[in-house]
């Protein structure tokens, strides 16, 4: 069982008559991290480092139409953990010396798996290519749609004129469609991204050859 | 529909924030959870919580979180008595709830009849018309130059409504009327040419998604020349984000309050838990969020209450929905803008002054039982006020920034609920901490002793967690409760300078130049408060300005929609 912000609270409302300032607690499960600050009130930094109890479907998943359970509901991940948790704790004193370091700066172990975010500064801006082209960029991290919507038209296709306001594809970015505008007079040169494909901010999506 | 059935098992259908919320009162009830996830969700803190995790699809959104059939196979496979679909996604899909039935799962949210007649924002329209509620004038558009006909999904085929009644009810501006009676005529699905529409109730117009709330598919267009980009644009985000393309037009106010009546039903009987007051917002965004609704006189406070209430029984409302008004205050006048059948994400600060966990309520509703609170029995004590913490840069017009959360420091939450209600506490329907769990247990610091005083903080980041690009950018809610808007108020700024989230960028420190402006402080703000306090505000004050400067070389952020909104919006 996980803490509960109940259990925070029963926490907190026993360290804040105690004369305390910081509380720190690691368990296999959870770190929690409760600091009285300057200002009054308390901060509370916390982690739950249970690993999530992955159900993976037998390959030929039984289809929703029949009413067959698999034999899953034993919670694997979690019953194995139970014996071993060890809790480590420890609470300084108002009159203490700072607040221990160890959980000011949490590990960044949490390696999630953050599938979507190796963009963020990793492809190169691009500008103009050697050619004299011009490029569009991903403004933002995100989904590339050529078209309004499946089975729409795209907006442009190679060899299309363009100005600067026309609208040559939208990036989705957390659930919001930004457009992406050509940037220049010209033609349509080259579509680099495939409809539907990731692309990394500042990703090179088009290149324009400019009109002269 | 077929008696009482205790849930033991629920399947979360959802991620982020509300995901941690339904898997904390199940815990808190002894109920197993499952949930889903995308492969970019696998590691996520709900995945953490969950009892078990099943993985549904791919990032996209629309491979895994939209996908029906992912989410009753693993319902199934999880031997899952019931679905709770949280907010946005699927949680208003009578598709979903159909295909629950069908496979002998309870979906925790209102009958399919309801969900198409409540949740299609523009069937609701009409049911708004029948009951004689004031809508604004707008009507169901086809994109210009495009055929609905390509998609074969488009709910507007099969699951058109009943044509709206012929004549304007009382009160109804007759240019509502005048547009609404040419969806039936004009073409398939009743929708007809935007431009059309634009033309007959005049700009500005806003653009809507019927297919949900959220703020998604959302632009303002104030001269024809736009029109058309903001509709495409608009049926494309919908369509992203709800799985149905169809947009309408409504008449876009300038100014007016954001007002939203929180009701419960059973199937039959319906009580409301209140107002909140919703009009801080960017684009149809809520940013801050406050129960009750401050200023207002207590005979519009009545009327928006009953209204919503009449509207409730009318859909046979069964669960918990929220009845949206556009209100100006000053005339006491309001419109119908929506119903978001489902749970909202701003539903703390109503429970934070009701006392009752609105999520418990939605399970024992979805179990069958009736209603088992009375109207007599909800009481409102003090105030509380909600900001939410999203991973977007203010800096450089509020771009998304996805990343990897490396520390994350919130106030410690005091309260899961609110203050003991006594109606909930004295029926002994939950274990013994159920409605009220703990709420003078600890003072926030800020009200010494009071035991309104408190903080609550609904999250799914901690250090470590990713934020990906593909899902909404809202990382945090932090609540505020006090025993007048000032106290909480006051609290929720203590709350703010206690919070740190490293590793992305957030709107913190425009929240903190909000709670602190004195316009906010007086209470009653209208929609556009904040696109006017933006405009006003030095560049850079909010957050760093170079960092601004680095960054707004880029194109085409927010075509269609510069201008904040009517409120339309709602949470995701």
């Amino acid at each position: 069982v996980d803490l509960t912000n109940e259990d925070v609270a029963d926490i907190l409302a026993l360290l804040d008559s105690l004369p305390y300032d910081s509380l720190d607690v690691e368990t296999p499960r959870f770190r929690l991290t409760l600091r009285r600050a300057p200002g009054g009130g308390w901060t509370e930094e916390s982690q739950v480092l249970s690993e999530p109890a992955l159900v993976t479907p037998a390959p030929d998943a039984t289809p929703a139409s029949s009413r067959v359970t698999p034999g899953i509901s034993e919670m694997p991940g979690r019953a194995g953990q139970a014996g071993t948790a060890r809790a480590r704790g420890t609470a300084q004193s108002r009159t203490g010396s700072e607040a221990s370091g160890n959980s000011a700066a949490p590990k960044a172990g949490g390696t999630a798996g953050t599938a979507g975010t190796a963009g963020t500064g990793a492809a190169e801006a691009v500008s103009a290519d050697a050619d004299g082209l011009a490029a569009v960029a991903a403004p933002l991290p995100g989904t590339f749609y050529r078209a309004p919507r499946p089975g729409a038209d795209p907006f442009v296709q190679v060899g299309d004129e363009v100005t600067p306001d026309t609208v040559v594809a939208i990036v989705e970015t957390m659930k919001l469609m930004n457009s992406v505008h050509a940037g220049t007079t010209g033609r349509v040169a080259r579509i680099c991204v495939d409809s539907g494909e990731f692309a990394p901010l500042g990703a090179l999506l088009m290149l324009i050859e400019p009109a002269t | 529909v077929s008696g009482s059935r205790v849930l033991r098992r629920v399947l979360v259908a959802n991620r982020g924030e509300i995901a941690v919320r339904v898997i904390r009162t199940c815990r808190r009830l002894g109920i197993e959870t499952v949930l889903t996830v995308s492969d970019a969700d696998a590691r996520s803190l709900p995945a953490r919580l969950a009892d078990q995790v099943i993985r549904i699809g791919p990032a996209p959104a629309s491979a895994s979180y939209l996908n029906v059939d992912a989410v009753v196979d693993a319902a199934v496979a999880a031997g899952a008595d019931a679905v709770h679909p949280g907010y946005g996604f699927l949680s208003e899909n009578a598709v979903l709830a159909r295909a629950c039935a069908a496979a002998g799962i309870v979906f925790i949210g209102p009958a399919p009849e309801t969900l198409e007649a409540a949740g299609d924002k523009l069937a609701a329209r009409e049911h708004a018309i029948t009951v004689g509620l004031p809508v604004l004038p707008g009507g169901h558009v086809l994109p210009a130059g495009d055929n609905m006909l390509k998609f074969p999904n488009d709910p507007a085929r099969a699951d058109e409504p009943a044509p709206g009644p012929d004549g304007p009810a009382a009160g109804v501006d007759a240019r509502a009327t005048e547009a609404d009676a040419g969806r039936a005529a004009d073409g398939p699905g009743g929708a007809v040419p935007a431009a059309e529409v634009a033309g007959r109730i005049g700009y500005p117009v806003l653009v809507k998604a019927a297919g949900g709330g959220g703020g998604r598919g959302l632009r303002v267009v104030r001269d024809p020349a736009g029109l058309e980009e903001a509709v495409t644009l608009a049926s494309a985000e919908a369509h992203a984000a709800f799985g149905d393309p169809r947009v309408y037009l409504e008449r876009y106010v300038e100014r007016g309050r954001h007002v939203e009546v929180q009701l419960l039903g059973d199937g039959e009987h319906v009580i409301h838990l209140g107002d909140r007051d919703c009009s801080v917002q960017r684009r149809y965004q809520k940013l801050i969020e406050e129960a009750p609704a401050p200023g207002l006189n207590d005979d519009l406070r009545e009327r928006l209450r009953a209204t919503a209430v009449s509207l409730g029984e009318h859909l046979k409302y069964k669960g918990a929905g929220t009845v949206e008004f556009l209100v100006d205050a000053d005339r006491g006048e309001f419109y119908f803008l929506e119903v978001n059948a489902r749970v909202q994400v701003e539903h703390p600060v109503t429970e934070a002054v009701t006392g009752i966990d609105i999520v418990a309520e939605q399970l024992a509703i979805a179990e069958g039982r009736p209603l088992r609170l009375k109207q007599a029995d909800i009481t409102l004590a003090g105030h509380a006020i909600e900001v939410r913490l999203n991973a977007e840069d203010p800096a450089s017009d509020f771009r998304p920034s996805p990343g990897t959360i490396t520390r994350a420091v919130f106030p410690a939450t005091t309260f899961s609920v609110g203050p003991p209600s006594p109606a909930v506490a004295g029926k002994g329907t939950e274990d013994a901490d159920g409605g009220a769990p703990d709420a003078d247990a600890a003072d926030d610091g800020t009200g010494a002793g009071d035991v309104a005083s408190g903080v609550r903080v609904d999250t799914h980041v901690q250090a470590g967690a990713a934020v990906p690009p593909y899902y909404d950018s809202l990382l945090a809610k932090v609540i505020g409760r006090g025993t007048d808007r000032a106290h909480a108020l006051a609290t929720l700024r203590g709350a703010l300078d206690r919070c740190v989230v490293d590793g992305v960028m957030t709107n913190l420190d425009l929240h903190r130049a909000l709670l602190a402006d004195a316009e906010f402080a007086a209470g009653g703000v209208d929609t556009g408060y904040l696109a006017r306090w933006l405009a006003a505000e030095p560049e850079g004050q909010v957050a760093g300005a170079e960092q601004a400067a680095s960054v707004r070389n880029h194109h085409g952020l927010d075509p269609g929609a510069s201008d904040l909104g009517d409120g339309g919006g709602g949470d995701g």
